[in-house]
């Protein structure tokens, strides 16, 4: 089926393996902003590098393909600069969490109005196979020869710990499903925490599609408003609950807090600034 | 384009000119004395320069600032005190060096307990008498205006201005302390101890109090709000600080979005997203932070976004010497960020450079795409002085964004290498940029002879950027034997020992851009008999560019990198060895 975020080009060449997880989010992410009506001129993809970074090359859209782990600082300005436009910033694992993850822990601080998709798959996949911060002790690589044996970074407990104002998890393995919450966290204003459970087919015979399949459920009867609830779910281990962890509408967005939008609202790229003012600014110095 | 346009008069010979220092610890006061005699003197008719060295604490140590206060103009230190005022017991041991048989000292000898003769004047006990301690320095303010002949009403309205924020009481009690300060001065002069002192007063000028005063950092950020800067992001970081302060005070009344970042990546990362938004952004940063930005600066090359790096040089390796200055960082800023792609470096010498170069380096950022870098040092950012008010008739904002059109190529392969820029947003087109090498349209290749024709692409800009450098400027006779070469901020300093060595034979070369290298660089190194470099580092980096570009071997090099900048008396011995 043709979509409005499809590239021209149909003979782009896509860098992922048979069978990766990506291609399901690449897919629901474009319905997602098909559905939500999102045009292809007013939205900019921001990503760092990886094999989920890739994801925004196989869009029609603005692409601002970074830096490793350096994707959110990129897309805060963007937004704070831009108001008008719709900021998702994508990456994987180890490009979020782990390069990225003093940005990570700055950007739910800030709170722009931008969704965060992380690809979660719990391994390096362009390195080619290393322990990722969210790999699950005991998973061994050529470098982690014994296996991991560092504690799991937990990025919804983090992000709930730093009181974000939006955090959910999908499993790509329900394309349907993770459509829903794609839809909630780019609708939702303010910065929109979404891991997505993918698979590694190459790099992670551990995670594979059926231990998510076992592993995931959705969250039942969890008010997404109580925080300390939200906590509790995002730290559990053995069975990994899916859907809405935490919401907190109402916070103040980063770009709401900034002093030049405090009467007017136009983005400051459409503002010329007052020579005048400047004129006088420079005097007062005599 | 910015050209040097501003003559001043130099001192060829040293008589008219004071050199004030007032020493003590940090949190004493010293910042207050500094800004209200400097604005004292100014209003006063009189010329002023100011300079401080301090050490990295926020209480104790010992600091000292210089103030020099001239009928003609003066822009440099010297390390002669003529008058010292310490504040404390630790001053004098600190500038124990600079002080000489004619200095006069003012200070307390029961707060100093002085090696030698001090002039006794007891402003703790006058503080004490008007109400409260907090006053004493302003009681030395008042006794220096005086010895200056500086008209009473000066002074108090400084002080009424400085202070009013802080209440009636305080306001009160600073203009008593200046009154009283007047009348030690007068009671001093009349029992003869003042009197010998024999203080050059120079003329008052018109002229002066018309003139602007104020600090590096202010000139830089004004400069930026002039070139249209509109987005600045930064980690706290001596000595580059202030100007990240000055625009987040002033973010409200210019439209500026400031922002600390949680570290220089995410810093130069913000503003290249801001640049790519279609704002004007700025990093204001030194060494060790810049550092962390090399990245960054590598992603600007590639992507082909502009980024204005202010860079505030201090003493290195490492932490070094964090207040204090040096221009070592010459090299990293040539060389930071892998891969080969262009950039422009300036290197202002004094507060109108500084001002005109920041509001240059926006523009030309923005036209050729590239990274531009302001690099400055401690010294500067620290330096006050009266100077001529900025013209903002002459500078108007240069855009080069476009709207795009519908199938808008970010990077379209073109004669001169700059592909016209499209924001997101702004048109029908889409802008795509990526750190990957990339195809015309912005998406990711490995096709390896686009990938040799995309660097070609970007290094076409150079011819563009090398026919807009800025000449290096002459200073003395055109036909000389002896040349003196130097680029940032020892620009006065030299300046001011030219004249004292009174020399025609010898002139001096200034750069404001070091890099690329003005053309005519090579031309100006060959007629001299004798090149002399001088740097505030240890290595000579601006020599080893020089041979670089020109061939020459440039012999003498005076450098200095204990972590203070020349003294203009230091230097001219320093030069009459090697000339």
């Amino acid at each position: 089926m043709l979509n409005l975020f499809d590239p021209e080009d149909k003979n782009i060449d896509l860098a992922w393996c048979p069978g990766c997880g990506n291609f399901g989010i690449l897919q629901a992410l474009k319905r997602t902003l098909t559905e939500l009506e999102i045009k292809p001129e007013s939205l900019v993809l921001v990503s760092g590098i990886g094999q989920a970074a890739k994801t925004p090359q196989y869009f029609k859209t603005n692409m601002f393909n970074g830096l490793h782990g350096r994707a959110l600082p990129v897309a805060t300005a963007v937004k704070v600069c831009n108001p008008e436009l719709t900021i998702i910033a994508e990456g994987g694992d180890g490009d979020m969490y782990g390069e990225g993850g003093n940005h990570f822990l700055h950007a739910i601080r800030r709170n722009p109005n931008l969704t965060n998709i992380v690809h979660n798959n719990m391994v390096y996949g362009l390195t080619k196979g290393q322990a990722s911060p969210t790999s699950r002790k005991g998973f061994k690589t050529p470098v982690q020869v014994k296996g991991v044996f560092q504690e799991p970074f937990s990025p919804l407990a983090v992000a709930i710990a730093l009181n974000a104002s939006f955090v959910a998890r999908a499993f790509i393995g329900d394309l349907k499903q993770t459509i829903e919450i794609l839809k909630e966290a780019i609708r939702h204003k303010g910065y929109a925490l979404v891991d997505i459970f993918q698979p590694c087919v190459t790099f992670n015979k551990v995670s594979t599609f059926r231990w998510f399949k076992e592993k995931t459920y959705y969250l039942k009867e969890h008010d997404p408003y109580d925080r300390l609830a939200a906590f509790e779910q995002a730290v559990q281990t053995e069975k990994l609950p899916l859907g809405i962890f935490y919401k907190h509408p109402g916070k103040e967005t980063f770009e709401e807090g900034i002093k030049a939008y405090e009467v007017d609202k136009r983005p400051i790229i459409e503002r010329i600034s007052d020579r005048q003012r400047l004129a006088q600014l420079i005097k007062a110095k005599r | 384009m910015y050209k040097t346009d501003y003559k001043n008069n130099y001192l060829s010979e040293d008589k008219q000119s004071t050199s004030l220092v007032i020493g003590g610890e940090a949190g004493h006061g010293i910042q207050t004395v500094e800004t209200l005699l400097t604005r004292i003197f100014k209003l006063g008719g009189l010329n002023v320069f100011a300079t401080k060295e301090y050490m990295s604490r926020v209480r104790g140590g010992s600091n000292s600032t210089q103030i020099r206060v001239s009928s003609k103009k003066v822009l440099a230190p010297v390390k002669r005190i003529d008058i010292l005022i310490p504040l404390d017991k630790s001053a004098l041991p600190h500038l124990k060096d600079r002080i000489n048989k004619n200095t006069i000292i003012l200070g307390e000898k029961e707060k100093v307990s002085p090696e030698q003769e001090i002039l006794d004047v007891p402003f703790s006990r006058v503080a004490e008498e008007i109400g409260n301690l907090i006053f004493a320095n302003i009681v030395a303010v008042g006794i220096i205006a005086a010895i200056f002949k500086i008209k009473q009403q000066i002074p108090l309205g400084c002080i009424k201005k400085y202070f009013s924020a802080k209440g009636e009481k305080i306001t009160q009690g600073n203009i008593a302390a200046i009154k009283r300060g007047y009348e030690l001065a007068s009671d001093l002069i009349k029992k003869g101890s003042l009197a010998q002192l024999s203080i050059p007063v120079p003329d008052f000028s018109q002229d002066i109090q018309e003139e602007i005063l104020l600090n590096g950092a202010e000139a830089v950020s004004l400069g930026a709000i002039s070139g249209g800067c509109n987005f600045i992001s930064a980690y706290p970081m001596s000595p580059s600080t202030g100007v990240l302060i000055f625009l987040s005070q002033h973010a409200e009344e210019f439209n500026i979005i400031a922002e600390q970042a949680e570290d220089e990546i995410s810093a130069i990362n913000l503003a290249l997203g801001a640049w790519y938004a279609g704002a004007r952004g700025m990093v204001t940063t030194s060494g060790g932070g810049f550092a962390l930005m090399e990245e960054g600066v590598s992603l600007a090359g590639m992507l082909e976004l502009p980024i204005v790096i202010h860079l505030a040089q201090r003493s290195g390796p490492a932490t070094g010497l964090p207040t204090r200055t040096e221009q070592g960082d010459l090299e990293l800023a040539l060389y930071s960020g892998h891969g080969e792609f262009p950039r422009i470096i300036y290197a202002p010498g004094g507060i109108q450079d500084l001002f005109y170069l920041t509001q240059q380096a926006f523009n030309l950022a923005d036209k050729f795409q590239i990274p531009v870098f302001v690099l400055t040092d401690q010294y500067l950012m620290d330096s006050y002085y009266n100077t001529m008010e900025f013209k903002l008739t002459k500078m108007d904002i240069e855009r080069y964004t476009r709207k795009t059109k519908k199938n808008y190529k970010r990077y379209q392969l073109n004669k001169n290498g700059i592909s016209d820029r499209g924001i997101p947003g702004w048109g029908e087109g889409l802008v795509l940029v990526d750190s990957d090498e990339h195809d015309e349209h912005g998406r990711i290749t490995e096709d390896l002879s686009l990938r040799t024709r995309m660097v070609d692409k970007r290094l076409r800009k150079l011819k563009a950027i090398n026919e807009n450098t800025i000449s290096p400027e002459l200073a003395g006779n055109k036909e000389y034997e002896v040349l003196i070469v130097s680029w940032g901020s020892t620009y006065y300093i030299i300046k001011e020992a030219l004249g004292n060595l009174n020399d025609h034979k010898i002139s001096f070369l200034h750069f404001k851009q070091v890099y690329p290298l003005p053309s005519e660089t090579e031309e100006y190194l060959k007629k001299a008999k004798k090149v002399i470099v001088v740097e505030n580092n240890a290595t000579s980096q601006f020599s080893k560019l020089l041979k670089l570009y020109t061939g020459i071997e440039v012999e003498h090099k005076i450098l200095k990198y204990n972590g203070l900048p020349f003294f203009v008396d230091e230097l001219i011995g320093k030069l009459e060895k090697v000339i």
